[in-house]
């Protein structure tokens, strides 16, 4: 009698059916039942949101600012002169602002843009204050007809209509998805046709030596982490979700199955990190 | 055709004499023909480079599944990132440390709670880089050798609010521990729950004695009656110190005092680190008492058995030298005000 066996390769599915029947996903390296997981994610976010900028600085010492200056001005981004019809952008898990407001400066200050709307998405209400409040801080930004801030999840974006946005930016947010596929298919909708979808996310590293560097580091930062901000779990998540994220030509594959075209990337500091784009057509 | 290098005829006068000389072989030559017909083929040869590819993946073979590996690459990576800590985790939260990691924690709490005292974590944290084994053992006998001691180690009560009930303390007699305890709450404006989890320590029961320890520290406050102001912790620190040898409490009470306001040392060193040194080193050991049960005793009934006197009120004393200091400036603005008259 033939038995069937589960191929090693369905056995590994991101998504599983555990023995209860509930559905599973990874959580870094935990297996967590996958409604869990958003709501984890969220805890991960609250307990460092205040501190968001400090901990970027200690995981990448710093360097993180020199990808988001080059990730923006790669995209060029501003309504330009000679142009009517302002451009709408939206920034997803971009709660801290750092993007969303680096791409409304850059406009201002290379095509004199004051029109272009942005509208600043991050699922977790904690995350958000922080970049409404740094938008305060900074006088700019702040109850601004421009700038919409709004609780949304990744994967669905229910207030924002279809068709409607230029460019989607989303920066070292998208290893957090729950189901990055449904997060792209989710881009896809809000763009307009010829809108392009951005994104700078951890990547895998091409140079041996960088790997085996960044190896200890990591090892090392959950550690510091818990000596110097008193949180090893938020830290020991974020390095294992880096693990997990696809390599530059897999998500490029993603991008490509979501339905963009054009579709590529751009490796940075040893591929570190990597900037994707795709184009909707 | 070849003529055998050594014969070579070289072209002298005439062709009438032709005359074969040797000539010496042309050595680097011969070196490279041999070694390229013999080595070069293992270097750079085609098989050679093929072999370099697959041993790099770039070359396809399709008897590997390469899902697979990168899978269970990542998985190794992942099992790296997870297996950095020394040993398995003994208990919720508990975070293993190599020494070198605990000698790191050790310097970067002490300094910090050297500049910044106030901040709850950076004490916390020092709290457990100087929980040494030594310490909680001692306190671990210390307990087993008293019966409510025991019991506590047995039942492992849990200091919360919700446990204690705070809201119910306010109805109790006016005399009892417990009313006396919510009237402290309330004036320090603190509640039970303030206090941090134990991360550090290595054993489990050790790590219950450092929290228990840790959640009655505003019992002894209370039942003090001392104010958290910065002299009234260095206070019950130096009693806890006395009383139960902490580590950390000690170095609180000795180092602290170096960053007080000369009156603030003074009233320290005359009235209250004496006060807490006798009272520690002849009180009963606080850490065998069952809080939560005591709640409502009388006050003084509970001081008198536990062997405590209370030292002059820090806060009326403050308040005086405060009220004293504010008829002083106001003498002198009248006086200053009179002599412009003048």
């Amino acid at each position: 009698m033939y038995k069937p066996v589960l191929s090693r390769q369905s056995a590994r599915l991101l998504s599983s059916k555990g023995a209860a029947g509930a559905s599973t996903t990874h959580f870094g390296s935990k297996i967590v039942p996958t409604e869990q997981k958003s709501k984890l994610v969220g805890h991960v976010f609250s307990s460092v949101a205040s501190k968001y900028d400090v901990m970027n600085d200690v995981m990448s010492l710093g360097i993180h600012r020199l990808w988001k200056d080059h990730f923006i001005a790669k995209l060029d981004p501003g309504m330009r002169p000679n142009s009517t019809e302002p451009m709408n952008f939206i920034d997803v898990a971009g709660g801290s602002g750092d993007i969303a407001f680096g791409i409304l400066d850059y406009a201002k200050a290379k095509f004199g843009d004051t029109q272009s709307t942005m509208d600043v998405v991050d699922i977790n209400p904690d995350m958000l204050r922080e970049g409404e409040k740094r938008a305060m801080d900074q006088g700019r930004y702040y109850n601004d007809p421009r700038v919409r801030y709004m609780v949304q999840n990744g994967e669905e974006l229910d207030k924002i209509e279809s068709n409607s946005k230029d460019v989607y930016t989303v920066s070292f947010g998208i290893r957090n998805f729950t189901n990055i596929p449904r997060g792209l298919e989710a881009a896809h909708r809000v763009l307009k046709p010829g809108g392009i979808f951005y994104c700078l996310e951890f990547s895998k590293i091409q140079n041996p030596l960088m790997d085996v560097a960044y190896q200890q580091w990591a090892k090392a930062l959950p550690v510091f982490g818990s000596i110097i901000a008193n949180d090893y779990d938020s830290y020991q998540y974020l390095v294992e979700s880096i693990e997990r994220f696809p390599e530059q030509e897999k998500f490029k594959s993603m991008i490509q199955d979501a339905g963009f075209q054009s579709v590529g990337y751009e490796s940075l500091s040893f591929g570190i990190c990597a900037i994707h784009w795709g184009v909707k057509v | 055709m070849f003529k055998p290098i050594s014969m070579r005829p070289v072209a002298t006068q005439g062709l009438s004499s032709v005359k074969l000389h040797r000539v010496q072989p042309n050595r680097s030559i011969l070196l490279t023909a041999a070694l390229t017909a013999t080595v070069g083929e293992l270097l750079v040869g085609k098989t050679a480079r093929m072999a370099d590819a697959m041993d790099r993946g770039e070359l396809h073979n399709k008897n590997v599944d390469y899902e697979t590996e990168r899978e269970e690459n990542i998985q190794h990576r992942i099992n790296n990132l997870k297996n950095t800590r020394p040993s398995t985790p003994n208990y919720e939260g508990h975070i293993p440390l190599y020494t070198t990691e605990k000698l790191l924690l050790f310097a970067v709490s002490g300094l910090r709670s050297f500049f910044h005292p106030e901040n709850g974590l950076n004490i916390v944290q020092l709290g457990e880089a100087t929980a040494w084994p030594l310490f909680l053992d001692s306190m671990k006998r210390t307990m087993l050798s008293d019966p409510t001691g025991r019991r506590i180690l047995r039942e492992k009560p849990n200091v919360t609010t919700q446990q204690l009930e705070m809201d119910h303390l306010a109805e109790f007699p006016k005399d009892s521990f417990g009313y006396q305890f919510y009237k402290w709450c309330k004036r320090e404006n603190v509640s039970p729950d303030t206090r941090a989890p134990v991360s550090y320590v290595d054993d489990p029961l050790h790590a219950y004695i450092f929290k228990r320890y840790r959640q009655c520290h505003d019992f002894y406050h209370a039942l003090v009656d001392m104010p958290i102001v910065i002299e009234g912790e260095i206070t019950v620190k130096a009693l806890e110190a006395a009383n139960m040898g902490v580590p950390m409490a000690t170095l609180g009470a000795i180092l602290a005092p170096f960053r007080l306001k000369p009156i603030q040392q003074k009233r320290l060193y005359d009235i209250y680190l004496p006060w807490a040194v006798r009272t520690g080193l002849t009180c009963k050991p606080l850490i065998n008492v069952y809080w939560e049960e005591m709640l409502t005793k009388n006050v003084d009934e509970l001081r008198k058995e536990l062997g405590i006197t209370l030292p002059p009120d820090l806060r009326t004393m403050r308040a005086e030298r405060k009220e004293r200091i504010h008829e002083l400036n106001q003498k002198y603005k009248q006086m200053k005000m009179e002599s412009k008259d003048l």
